[in-house]
């Protein structure tokens, strides 16, 4: 902060204002400057600050002062910031707000946001470098003098600085993930123990397991991804769980589910006959699998098809299925096992696949 | 005297190798019996398998549909399984359409014969092709590759002897 000078927030000749912003406070380095919320203002040449509240405190800094700018992005309870890293003050600089300062950077914070835009503006002005076309009448010392040793000095610190805001932030993320891996450990712990006490029951001949403990055990290992654990047969006993889902679509297949994995899904249909629900999950052929109400046996579908297709002459598996209003899939699919029982036959050619009555 | 096509001929399916095994032998079992009666109508004897494509037999223009020549392959197959058809050449591209079999002709032609009271008498291969005596029997015009055939399928019956001659071969009967 010790870059500024006071200033009359006056423009000079050929010097243009290219955005402002309120709502802004400075800070010196990582520390809130002594200065309240205000005015910052872009021009050609400079970058201005000036008290909200004040408008007679005002103070600016050449833009060839900066070195370089970033983002620093918005955090909770933090207002997005613009750091800027500038060179050293120059010798002959004129008073300002701060008389020294161990910073060689500051930062602009956005409270009432606008700093895309300044942003933006300033990485223009920064890189069209107009104040060099159109000097004003303040002398502006930039960076090409004999300061250049230290300045550069100044600059390595600064990024050393940065590196080190790095690090922090880097390790403030690690620990926050490894908070997630110690919730997962202790879970494990949990898991260990039932493991456990499974384990020595069944060696000590101890007591039975309980219905309990093997639905607990069941659902972790569900949980992890091991589905079907210790049964006889892959869908007669089944999972708890898979029960349940079984029963639930059973009574709400119209009801939108909640995200559900295709291999859960399967499982819960192929319980439906054990459970005595009306729907069944059926296999075709060719793999497609279908769910159907239990009504709709493979007699009917086979008679439907061929009077269907008697009634029009042949008929396409899209015609079929606007005529009954099924799918496409599901209406070849019929077609196909109509085909297979001999009562249809297939008429293949360039104009698609149709099915007639079989009459040879 | 134009040919009779039967009902399969107009029926879009016949044109499609069904999957259905059933189907399949019952379709196969009508186009042997088209192609048969077709080439005993035309008499035609040999055929070029891609030529095949385009003849009336195997493209329908009027429903447009044709069979493929997979499918012609797989007649020709069912064709030469019950003795019906010979190949050619070993790349299987030209046949011989024998819509009546070797065992068939001999058996007309010995009948022919018998009937004439020319058992033991000798002829050439030409007399009974196309002799005036044979021209209304079913074996006149018979190519020469089919009627040796016929008479050598009589050979092994030991009902006829094959005899090389000056200008060819002749034919006695027992």
């Amino acid at each position: 902060m010790d870059r500024f000078t006071w200033a009359n927030g006056l423009l000079e000749m050929n010097e243009t204002l290219v955005i402002q912003q309120r709502g802004v406070r400075l800070y010196d380095g990582d520390e809130k400057a002594k200065l309240d919320v205000g005015v910052v203002l872009l021009s050609t040449h400079r970058l201005l600050w000036r008290d909200q509240k004040n408008h007679e405190c005002c103070i600016c800094i050449p833009l060839s002062q900066i070195i370089f700018f970033e983002e620093q992005a918005a955090g909770i309870g933090k207002s997005a910031k613009i750091v800027i890293h500038l060179h050293a003050a120059p010798a002959n600089k004129d008073p300002g707000p701060y008389q020294h300062s161990k910073f060689s950077y500051i930062k602009l914070s956005f409270k009432e946001h606008g700093q895309i835009e300044f942003y933006r503006r300033l990485t223009e002005e920064m890189t069209q470098k107009r104040w060099e076309n159109t000097p004003v009448s303040q002398p502006i010392d930039t960076t090409a003098g004999p300061k250049a040793g230290r300045t550069r000095a100044v600059g390595i610190v600064g990024i050393e600085r940065k590196l080190e805001e790095k690090r922090k932030e880097t390790d403030k993320n690690i620990s926050e993930a490894f908070e997630d891996l110690s919730k997962l450990m202790e879970k494990a712990k949990e898991m260990v123990e039932l493991s456990r006490s499974i384990a020595n029951k069944i060696k000590d001949k101890q007591g039975d397991i309980t219905e309990d403990e093997t639905i607990r055990f069941k659902s972790y290992l569900l949980s992890m991804g091991i589905a079907n654990p210790v049964t006889r047969e892959t869908h007669g006993s089944g999972t708890h769980y898979h029960m349940q889902l079984a029963k639930q679509l059973g009574d709400m297949l119209q009801a939108p589910l909640e995200l559900l994995s295709p291999e859960d899904l399967v499982n819960a249909c192929k319980m439906f006959e054990s459970l005595k629900l009306p729907l069944r999950l059926r296999v075709f052929d060719s793999g497609v699998m279908v769910v159907q109400l239990q009504s709709h046996s493979e007699e009917e579908m086979i008679a439907s098809a061929l009077d269907n297709v008697s009634d029009k002459g042949s008929l396409t598996a899209e015609e079929f299925a606007k005529l009954l209003g099924l799918s496409v899939l599901l209406a070849k699919e019929r077609l196909l096992l109509a085909e297979k029982m001999g009562h249809l036959c297939r008429d293949d050619s360039v104009e698609g696949l149709r099915f007639y009555p079989n009459l040879f | 005297m134009s040919f009779e096509w039967p009902w399969q001929y107009n029926f879009p399916p016949f044109f499609t190798l069904q999957p259905n095994v059933d189907t399949r032998q019952k379709q196969l079992a009508a186009w042997c019996s088209l192609v048969l009666s077709y080439f005993r109508h035309r008499k035609l004897y040999t055929v070029d398998v891609l030529e095949a494509q385009e003849s009336p037999v195997f493209n329908n223009k009027k429903i447009e549909r044709k069979l493929s020549v997979e499918a012609i392959q797989v007649v020709f197959e069912e064709l030469r399984k019950k003795g019906n058809l010979e190949w050619m050449d070993k790349n299987k591209t030209r046949c011989l359409i024998m819509w009546r079999r070797p065992e068939e002709w001999g058996k007309l032609i010995y009948q022919w014969v018998s009937k004439n009271g020319m058992v033991n008498s000798v002829f050439t291969l030409y007399e009974l092709s196309n002799g005036d005596d044979t021209e209304n029997e079913e074996f006149h015009g018979l190519e020469d590759w089919m009627l040796l055939r016929s008479l050598q399928a009589l050979q092994t019956e030991g009902k006829a002897e094959i005899i090389t001659m000056d200008d060819g071969k002749g034919v006695k009967f027992f």
